[in-house]
């Protein structure tokens, strides 16, 4: 192990690393809450929920503020640089999928009290856990710099990608047999569509994970979003 | 019979230097070996410096670095133990060849060092004498002395300050100037490269930039090789960085050659990135 002639720069990368790890979980416990809540149709969670936001919007700017700092004042270089860089950008998908839990509780209130398919809520559900499951160990790839690991979970996005594409038809019958149901149909296919989107954050951040353990930038999601 | 390296024409401003001999590179070490006596300073250095670009040394104290910059004109020759090895090709020429003369080698592969050394004569001729000693004859066509001192001061873009103190002392100047005045006493006698050893390891910020500015600039026509210390400023002002570092003996070795722009974020080695990152072992 090479010694190392900057112990107060390793402690405030680590430092950032817990902050980043802070933030993850923010969002992964906002995603869960608001499935939940919809499921539940829980409409005072969601606004819980949905004001939360403010929390992870506000942590994301302070850790900007912080990697701006060091990245200013401590010239950073390889793969500290590289960590760095990295962390501006996880945290922006971080925030993003924050937002997709903000616009399923945006989503939950819109419903109201029209009744939903159970099954899609099912489906939605297993978007979710699919979606997080990916998050936690991105995070957790992140904490070791795992190129390797960071290579596989975007693998995981077609089994969400299947889902959303299930919900989708479904909704889209349901739509053709009753268009009374358009509204209601269509603001679950907006909850889906988020937590699709989630999927394709957290292939984002494992892009960065590997950048980071590499310093090779390179797409991960090799599939076309407009098909 | 002394070998002449190909000779050139003084050239006026803003006509780059021509490009004698075949080479892609500037100057090539080739298994380039330096002793002081028996100890060997640098090892086995095999490295190639790209033309009309900066190449930045960095390493270690103690990893020759210097060393193999002043391999590079045959400057170590001056230290009475030292001895060389190994090939250096100027332009594709070994100017280590017995019959090369190193007056000659000197003046094509002009230096500047850490601490600035203006000689203590006024700022003119500072420029002059060198120029005047190395052939250089105004004539028709050709540029005037006058016109050589302003073009000279100009290219190392120090010229708007010091125009009207031309004939004061060198010396009076402040340590940022008097080293752009050494680096137009080097142009003045048109190398083709400019080494800089820690060229502004004894400068404030403001006068490091300037100087670092006036590398990139000189970089349009001549081929510049820094040895610094400073890791920011290789990463600011580089084309390429050679990194060395001392090998269990404590010979200088390269350990890895590239762009700068990789070098700063992806180095290959890992005693690159523990270097670079501060986590030298």
């Amino acid at each position: 192990m090479p010694s190392s002639h900057r112990e107060s720069f390793d402690r405030a990368l680590q430092k950032l690393l817990d902050q980043v790890l802070i933030l993850g979980s923010m969002v992964e416990q906002a995603v869960q809450s608001s499935v939940d809540a919809l499921k539940r149709r829980d409409l005072i969670a969601a606004k819980q929920i949905y004001n939360g936001d403010q929390r992870v919007n506000e942590k994301r700017y302070a850790i900007e503020t912080e990697t701006i700092t060091l990245i200013a004042t401590q010239q950073p270089m390889a793969r500290d640089v590289r960590f760095l860089a990295a962390i501006l950008e996880i945290i922006t998908e971080l925030e993003r999928i924050g937002d997709y839990a903000k616009g399923i509780c945006k989503i939950n209130v819109l419903l109201s009290d029209e009744p939903a398919d159970p099954t899609i809520l099912a489906d939605l559900q297993c978007m979710a856990d699919l979606g997080l499951g990916m998050l936690r160990r991105a995070l957790d790839a992140f904490v070791v710099q795992d190129a390797a690991a960071a290579r596989q979970i975007p693998l995981e996005d077609d089994q969400v990608d299947a889902l959303y594409n299930q919900i989708y038809r479904k909704l889209m019958d349901e739509m053709r047999r009753t268009p009374g149901s358009i509204d209601r149909a269509n603001h679950l296919m907006w909850a889906a569509h988020n937590l699709e989107r989630m999927a394709d954050r957290v292939t984002n951040i494992c892009e960065r994970i590997v950048y980071v353990a590499t310093g090779q930038m390179k797409e991960l999601d090799n599939t076309d979003d407009e098909k | 019979m002394i070998q002449v390296l190909p000779d050139m024409e003084i050239q006026t401003k803003n006509q780059p230097s021509p490009q004698t001999g075949n080479s892609f590179y500037a100057i090539e070490a080739r298994n380039l070996n330096v002793y002081y006596g028996s100890f060997r300073a640098v090892k086995d250095v095999n490295l190639s410096i790209e033309r009309k670009k900066v190449t930045a040394i960095i390493g270690p104290s103690g990893c020759g670095k210097s060393t193999v910059l002043r391999a590079f004109n045959r400057m170590n020759e001056l230290v009475p133990t030292a001895h060389t090895e190994g090939e250096v090709l100027f332009m594709g020429q070994n100017i280590y060849k017995p019959n090369v003369d190193p007056v000659e080698v000197r003046r094509r592969v002009g230096m500047v060092f850490q601490k600035p050394n203006p000689f203590p004569k006024s700022i003119y001729d500072n420029i002059a004498w060198g120029a005047r000693i190395n052939g250089f004859k105004p004539g028709l066509g050709k540029p005037s002395m006058d016109e050589w001192v302003e073009h000279s001061l100009r290219r190392a873009a120090l010229w708007d300050e010091v125009k009207d103190k031309l004939h004061q002392s060198g010396l009076s100047l402040s340590g940022g100037q008097q080293q752009r005045l050494c680096i137009a006493r080097a142009i003045a006698i048109q190398p083709e490269i400019i080494l800089m050893d820690e060229p502004a390891s004894a400068l404030d910020p403001i006068a490091t930039l300037k100087i670092e500015e006036l590398m990139r600039e000189l970089a349009e026509d001549y081929t510049i090789i820094v040895v610094t210390h400073n890791m920011q400023q290789a990463a600011r002002v580089s084309d390429f960085t050679a990194f060395f570092t001392m090998d269990q003996d404590r010979a200088g070795m390269l350990v890895e050659y590239g762009p700068t722009n990789q070098i700063f974020t992806t180095p290959k080695d890992p005693r690159t990135e523990g270097y670079i990152t501060g986590r030298y072992g």
